[in-house]
């Protein structure tokens, strides 16, 4: 189906002129995205990949990282999908400051945005001081703390996305629905949702790429322990204090596998080429 | 990419020191210093450990005071860090790192222009917060099970002299977390978040109240010495000597020891 589709855009493209204008630009944008892919290519070493790539702390630091990407995606959708038809659906005041505030964890450094939860949720944090001293639980330097600093950097992009493709929903599907005596809870479920399962599985793969890089909010908010708290972003970035070459290794191998894994969900979700 | 803020800075200070030469201020400039570029100002750039973030600030006023017309470019960051970034051509004048290994690398990648010439000293003190809620007295306090504990990780120097002391005294710490360089360490102590860290000494003093410091004896085990190098590829070849002579001088020590550093004996 995709090869016919994509062989009928080419003749397509052959049959007016070239479009010069824009495919120089592209073209110049998709090598400068791919160079430091291949550079990595190019400097990996090929000879000791093999036992590199076999050492315990490799697997575990990748089992973390598809794990709590996961989670977080899991508690994102579940909390910001919500989010997103309140903002698109809903004439809540201050609507603006708080699609505003969404946005906020995309424009902050995510090591300030590890910081901003160790004093929420810290030992001595805001809230955290009571967990402690009423429970003696701390939530840093867990597996938890590790979803938690992914969600916190990457729902934003679940929920701009769904909340984009609600606004493009048509309602009058919704209010079809209402007019024959359907429930909000049902209209939601029934028909709001299966319209914009493509932006939220679009926005769910985001969420979990994003979730999957995340590197500074997790070491500064669940610290680094291997298999507790080290996924494959701090374990690269540790690795490039002693061994680049173990780097780059960890690096293609968490490329290979996240692209594996988006390019089997795009062919098997929403059909979107 | 750097050229650009390079000219602009020349620019600016050319139309600085015209001004100079007009009070007749140039016979203030340092002659070995400037040589036959006398007029243009000069950077520089001082790859230098997180730890020496303190002293060689103050140094470098004291520096670009001497050098009218020079200012001092720091990169502070781990050892290890810096010492990749020389190796893979990045431009420096200077290396200071926090151990011996990590400028071996430098050396053995052919980076060092002279020899490297350890400056300071500096040892591993248990860091606590001031209210110290663990209770710990001494390194065997670390092992303790409720004990929450930040070490750096054995990939940066800090870690290194950690994993020997921990050795060396048969001490086995279970830390709640193994931190990137020796500062994130210490922050997890100012905030609260773990009971104890080993750090360095001039870290705990850098940190002034928010943090206490105990010493303890199985430190000896490992003491970080810090050499300095001026490197083959310096852009600024002779204020890299200059920078190295004034680290190793009894200025650049008297700084130094008020951080918390051991100075070594001048050779």
């Amino acid at each position: 189906m995709r090869a016919r589709a994509g062989s009928r855009a080419g003749v397509r493209v052959a049959a007016g002129r070239f479009p010069w204008l824009l495919a120089a630009p592209a073209v110049l944008g998709l090598a400068f995205l791919v160079a430091p892919l291949l550079g990595l290519l190019l400097r990996a070493p090929w000879s000791t990949f093999g036992t590199r790539l076999l050492m315990p702390e490799v697997r575990e630091a990748l089992v973390l990282s598809l794990v709590t990407a996961t989670a977080a995606t899991a508690v994102s959708l579940l909390l910001g999908v919500p989010l997103a038809w309140l903002l698109a659906r809903t004439e809540l005041p201050g609507r603006r400051v708080v699609r505003a505030l969404v946005t906020v964890p995309l424009v902050i450094p995510p090591v300030v945005g590890g910081v901003a939860l160790l004093m929420v949720l810290g030992r001595r944090g805001v809230l955290g001081q009571y967990a402690y001293d009423w429970f003696g639980y701390s939530l840093p330097f867990t597996t938890a703390a590790v979803v938690v600093a992914q969600v916190f950097v990457a729902m934003p992009f679940l929920v701009v996305s769904v909340e984009g493709a609600l606004r493009a929903a048509d309602r009058r599907y919704e209010d079809a629905a209402a007019t024959l005596g359907a429930t909000r809870g049902m209209i939601f479920r029934r028909v709001t949702l299966p319209m914009v399962a493509p932006g939220v599985a679009a926005g769910a793969v985001l969420c979990w790429a994003r979730a999957l890089g995340e590197f500074g909010a997790t070491i500064t908010f669940a610290g680094n322990f291997p298999g507790r708290t080290q996924t494959m972003p701090l374990a690269v970035y540790l690795a490039m204090q002693e061994s680049p070459e173990s780097a780059v290794v960890l690096s293609l191998v968490l490329l290979a596998v996240s692209l594996a894994i988006l390019i089997g969900l795009r062919g098997h979700w929403s059909g979107a080429p | 990419m750097r050229d650009l803020p390079r000219i602009l800075r020349r620019a600016a200070g050319s139309a600085a020191l015209g001004l100079l030469l007009g009070a007749a201020a140039c016979a203030e400039v340092d002659g070995s210093a400037t040589g036959a570029e006398g007029s243009d100002p000069r950077t520089l750039t001082v790859f230098a450990a997180a730890s020496l973030t303190d002293t060689f600030e103050e140094l470098a006023e004291r520096f670009e005071a001497d050098h009218p017309g020079t200012e001092v470019e720091f990169n502070f960051a781990g050892s290890s860090e810096l010492a990749g970034q020389i190796t893979e051509g990045a431009p420096a004048d200077v290396f200071a790192s926090a151990d011996t290994r990590t400028m071996a690398l430098v050396v053995d990648a052919g980076a060092a222009e002279g020899e490297p010439r350890v400056f300071a000293r500096n040892s591993l003190e248990i860091a606590v917060p001031p209210d110290n809620p663990a209770g710990i007295t001494g390194l065997a306090d670390l092992a303790g099970e409720d004990v929450r504990v930040a070490l750096c990780a054995e990939e940066v120097p800090c870690g290194a002299a950690t994993r020997t002391v921990l050795e060396e005294s048969g001490v086995d710490v279970e830390p709640a977390t193994w931190e990137p360089d020796v500062r994130a360490a210490l922050t997890r102590v100012r905030l609260g978040e773990v009971d104890a860290a080993l750090v360095y000494r001039t870290d705990v003093i850098a940190a002034g109240d928010d943090v206490t410091g105990i010493d303890f004896e199985e430190a000896a085990a490992a003491v970080n010495d810090y050499p300095v190098v001026d490197l083959a590829d310096a852009p600024q070849p002779d204020l890299a000597a200059e920078w190295v002579e004034l680290v190793r001088s009894g200025t650049g020590g008297g700084v130094l020891e008020a951080a918390g550093f051991d100075v070594a004996a001048p050779e």
